[in-house]
């Protein structure tokens, strides 16, 4: 029997919301239980669940929905107390913690000296909070997204005209004074500075450069819409700006997908003119033909690592396309593919990743379809069934409007996973996994189980499902790295050193033995 | 933009000892505070409970 309550006008952040939902599903005779703010999104889900009704219609987005689906009246009435038991409890004050201030004025009392905000507040407020943070002279670090371009320009102007930093809208990621911002790895401090458009790009070429033997000055993220025509680059000038005067970098990456021809020149000039070597990296985008001066661009994630390495001034150890051990894996599993098996099948947690892995694809096995395609012809809906090569982007608006993000919440990519393996046309699973600050404590865990029932589902049809996968990661994050590879592995997961190296592993599987060298 | 006192020409942020105000989900102030930073949560509730004119209206008053 199935229940709902609706909540007038409490809030709680995602988090909290997710850690309520999982404690009373697991109470004894409770089926399925939810408790979510009432966002058009969850509503639809909740009446797609049977939780249809009027009281859900009546809803506010600013209501709290709980939602319990129980075997008998019993269990029911005593899901719904504890759901009380625990909007209440997690009430400031009544759990041990000194009453919170209410505002960023309240605030402000506690430390005067404040210098940063970080915002994660539901969109349509997040330009509030983050105009009142600037004009108090605060820099703005602005996780939310769902902000619009006009908000974010004016935003950006505001900061710019005071001589402070505005990261995001949509800002994932951030290491500034060798402190994580959002997610993020531990990575050690050194010589190279980054300004990036992509969290999970930034997340990539700081690990890579940590694996390289080198190290992070400070990297900025701009968030997603900064490279938009409107927006013009405006933060990820401001950073380049600020790296080359910064005493500590010796080398400045910049990462985007790639932007407007205008924005584009634009910040390929300043890259020119900029008195310290400049990497470029323009997902796919081939820059040799541009008059860069000392700058260079690079091609992928990986290509970017390696190339601010060098400039910084060291000599990162000789690349490989796929290390050799690895390609002797590989060479065990494609003889063991069946006829039908001939396409890669990846699923991303990093947008970015995504979009490199079609960049790297795309040559050695051809068209990649994607819900976030490098060209549009090549669009598909991410919640419809593959086709093809194909690599979703499991972070795209439609998966987590309303819901976690995929690098906390597995749920949908598991969910997946079980698909992608049910299809007969599918020859690899291309996964990616980021540990570090923000993430899930334990990926591995998540994943491995999904991995272990994938290629028994597929074996059951009488096929072999390799799986390949990278981890963007340092071995000072907290999900302890080696623990993370090792459970992978025995999941009977290959483990590449990056995203780049994974996908042309996934490449040479699905092509029986191609595309070893690139 | 709310009504309030700029600081033009903020001093910039890099090599300063950070100091944060988090405003949205506790977990991203937990993680500054494991790294040594200074963070004050604040407890964020939808202001004039999520009434777009009324917050119009506050900020108006410069509240």
């Amino acid at each position: 029997m199935k229940k709902v309550v609706i909540r007038k006008g409490i809030y709680r952040d995602s988090i909290n919301l997710m850690q309520m939902s999982t404690a009373l599903s697991k109470l004894p005779g409770v089926s399925q239980a939810a408790v979510v703010m009432a966002t058009e999104l969850n509503r639809r889900v909740l009446a797609e669940a049977g939780f249809a009704g009027s009281d859900i219609s009546r809803a506010a987005t600013d209501d709290m929905i709980v939602a319990v689906d129980a075997r008998d009246a019993k269990s029911l009435d005593a899901a719904l107390a504890e759901a009380e038991d625990l909007i209440l409890s997690k009430g400031p004050g009544s759990a041990g913690e000194a009453r919170l201030p209410g505002s960023l004025e309240e605030a402000l009392q506690a430390v005067p000296d404040a210098n940063m905000v970080l915002i994660s507040v539901p969109g349509r407020f997040a330009r509030r909070e983050a105009s009142h943070a600037l004009s108090r002279g605060l820099n703005v670090f602005l996780f939310s997204s769902n902000v619009s371009l006009d908000e974010e320009l004016e935003l950006k102007e505001a900061a710019r005209e005071r001589g402070l930093l505005m990261m995001g809208p949509d800002c994932g990621t951030s290491i500034i004074n060798h402190k994580v911002f959002g997610f993020g790895n531990a990575v050690r401090p050194g010589p190279i500075g980054i300004v990036s458009a992509s969290g999970t790009g930034l997340q990539e070429v700081s690990t890579l450069v940590h694996k390289n033997g080198l190290g992070i000055s400070q990297a900025i993220g701009t968030g997603s819409g900064d490279m938009s025509e409107l927006v013009g680059g405006i933060t990820m000038a401001e950073g380049l700006r600020r790296l080359e005067g910064d005493p500590e970098t010796k080398a400045i990456v910049l990462i985007s997908k790639p932007p407007s021809p205008k924005v584009a020149a634009k910040v390929l000039a300043m890259a020119r003119d900029c008195k310290k070597p400049v990497v470029v990296n323009f997902l796919g985008a081939d820059l040799t033909a541009q008059a860069l001066g000392r700058a260079r661009g690079a091609r992928t994630l990986e290509d970017a690592a390696r190339a601010a390495c060098s400039a910084a001034g060291a000599q990162p150890p000789s690349a490989e396309a796929v290390p050799r051990e690895l390609v002797a894996s590989a060479s065990l599993e494609w003889p063991k593919l069946a006829e039908s098996q001939r396409y890669v099948r990846g699923l991303f947690a990093g947008g970015t990743l995504c979009y490199e892995a079609q960049v790297v694809l795309g040559p050695v096995v051809g068209d990649v379809y994607s819900n976030g395609p490098i060209r549009p012809e090549l669009k598909v809906e991410g919640e419809a069934p593959s086709k093809k090569h194909a690599c979703i982007d499991m972070g795209a608006e439609e998966f987590v409007e309303g819901r976690l993000h995929p690098m906390i919440d597995f749920a949908l990519r598991k969910t997946r996973i079980a698909k992608e393996a049910a299809d007969p046309e599918t020859a690899v699973l291309l996964l990616d996994v980021e540990l570090g600050y923000g993430s899930n404590p334990d990926p591995a865990g998540e994943l491995s189980p999904s991995i272990r029932d994938a290629k028994a589902a597929a074996a059951s049809r009488g096929r072999y499902l390799p799986v390949v996968a990278s981890i963007v990661a340092t071995e000072g994050d907290l999900q302890n790295l080696a623990k993370q590879e090792a459970t992978l592995r025995d999941a009977g997961t290959l483990i590449a050193p990056s995203n780049a190296s994974a996908t042309r592993l996934a490449a040479m599987i699905a092509s029986r033995g191609k595309g070893g060298a690139s | 933009m709310p009504k309030a006192k700029p600081r033009r020409g903020a001093p910039g942020i890099f090599g300063r000892d950070l100091k944060v105000v988090n405003i949205g989900i506790p977990t991203f102030a937990d993680d500054l505070s494991a790294q040594g930073v200074t963070v004050v949560k604040v407890d964020w509730k939808p202001p004039a409970g999520g009434d777009s004119e009324m917050m119009r209206l506050l900020d108006k008053l410069g509240t």
